[in-house]
């Protein structure tokens, strides 16, 4: 028996290909966002029920009340939220004692004695907007970032913002020595300028 | 007798769209490679404030995410008007936010554990009271690494 002559194979139809991967395409689409994957880095305090309560200067604190319409009390005076950073930084690099080499304080004697005593008091009332805290966390984040950024830029040229985050990442860990290498610069910075930024619990209403 | 006869014109010639699976292709990958995939659905407003101090999260194996806000027009009826916590899929309390850290913990391996930082995705709208008690409690579970989520943006117009 003879068998049929086998022809070239038929050539497989690939205009239905353009749909399907319309319809894939329309699933991503669908069933994805675009991360918003950014935000404030806070490192909360150990919980302790009888928290201790230090023994600070009064100079070294300054207090920032946020009432519940919103506005702010920083150290008994009214400021607009646009004046707090500058208020902050002016606060944190006083150097009231002398001690502090690298600040551009103006050591007036109401501010704080060295960046290592100064503390920053945040007191919420409980009907704030979260909203305003974050304005208000940037902002005193921003005058620590500030000045660690200035610091570390003068000492390793590089930012701080920009070395904590790859010491800080984990995918950080697969290149030898990186970690190791940043380690002592990024204690330096913080021990230099601490961040020390204290938040009361919230009066209840 | 012209050089130049006019060609016959035999209709539009059909336009090749042997290229466009390739196209959609493309951009079906560009959309998976920039897209997270939704692993909620969330029932609350969720208007994340801005801030421009912002530290880039990392990957996302080391993220839990906590959500908080108003419940969406379409639950009020049976959720209510008032700030509420949603974790996951579910909406909880605070006292819920113990279990839900631990359970987050234990889909982790033991050696991500010490990276996992708590993501807070809260409404500008919501009051402090609530977001003080979302952290106490995380305090007392120990999970003190949290990012404050915010859209970039200047939060001082």
């Amino acid at each position: 028996m003879a068998r049929k002559e086998r022809g070239a194979p038929p050539e497989v139809n690939a205009g239905s290909m353009a749909d399907i991967a319309f319809l894939l395409l329309i699933f991503f689409l669908v069933t994805t966002t675009i991360g918003v994957d950014q935000g404030i880095n806070r490192l909360l305090p150990r919980y302790e029920p009888k928290p201790v309560v230090p023994d600070i200067n009064e100079r070294n604190i300054l207090t920032v009340l946020v009432n519940k319409d919103n506005q702010l009390l920083v150290n008994e005076k009214l400021v607009d939220i646009k004046d707090l950073r500058q208020t902050a930084i002016d606060f944190i690099e006083n150097n009231g004692n002398g001690t502090c080499s690298y600040c551009l304080g103006k050591k007036d004697p109401k501010l704080s004695d060295s960046p290592q005593d100064a503390v920053i008091s945040l007191n919420n009332d409980g009907q704030t907007s979260y909203g305003t805290y974050i304005a208000v966390q940037n902002e005193l984040v921003g005058a620590y970032n500030y000045l660690r950024d200035r610091e570390c830029k003068k000492r390793y040229g590089m930012t701080f913002t920009e070395m904590d985050y790859i010491y800080n990442d984990p995918a950080s860990k697969a290149t030898e020595g990186l970690v190791d290498d940043l380690k002592p610069k990024v204690e330096k910075i913080q021990e230099l300028i601490p961040m020390r930024l204290s938040e009361a619990e919230p009066k209840k209403n | 007798m012209s050089k130049f006869k006019k060609k016959k014109s035999g209709g539009t010639p059909a336009i090749s769209t042997a290229s466009l699976p390739d196209i959609v292709f493309m951009l079906l990958f560009f959309f998976m490679t920039a897209t997270t995939m939704k692993d909620s659905d969330l029932k609350i407003e969720n208007t994340l404030p801005k801030a421009n101090q912002t530290a880039k999260l990392h990957k996302k194996q080391y993220v839990m995410y906590l959500y908080a806000g108003k419940p969406n027009e379409r639950y009020r009826s049976s959720l209510g008007g008032s700030d509420r916590i949603q974790l996951a899929d579910k909406m909880a309390s605070t006292a819920d936010i113990k279990n839900f850290v631990i359970l987050e913990r234990a889909n982790r391996n033991s050696e991500d554990e010490k990276y996992l930082t708590a993501s807070l995705k809260i409404d500008k709208n919501v009051k402090m009271g609530l977001v003080s008690d979302i952290k106490l409690e995380l305090r007392k579970i120990d999970q003190l690494k949290v990012n404050y989520t915010t859209s970039q943006g200047n939060p001082v117009e």
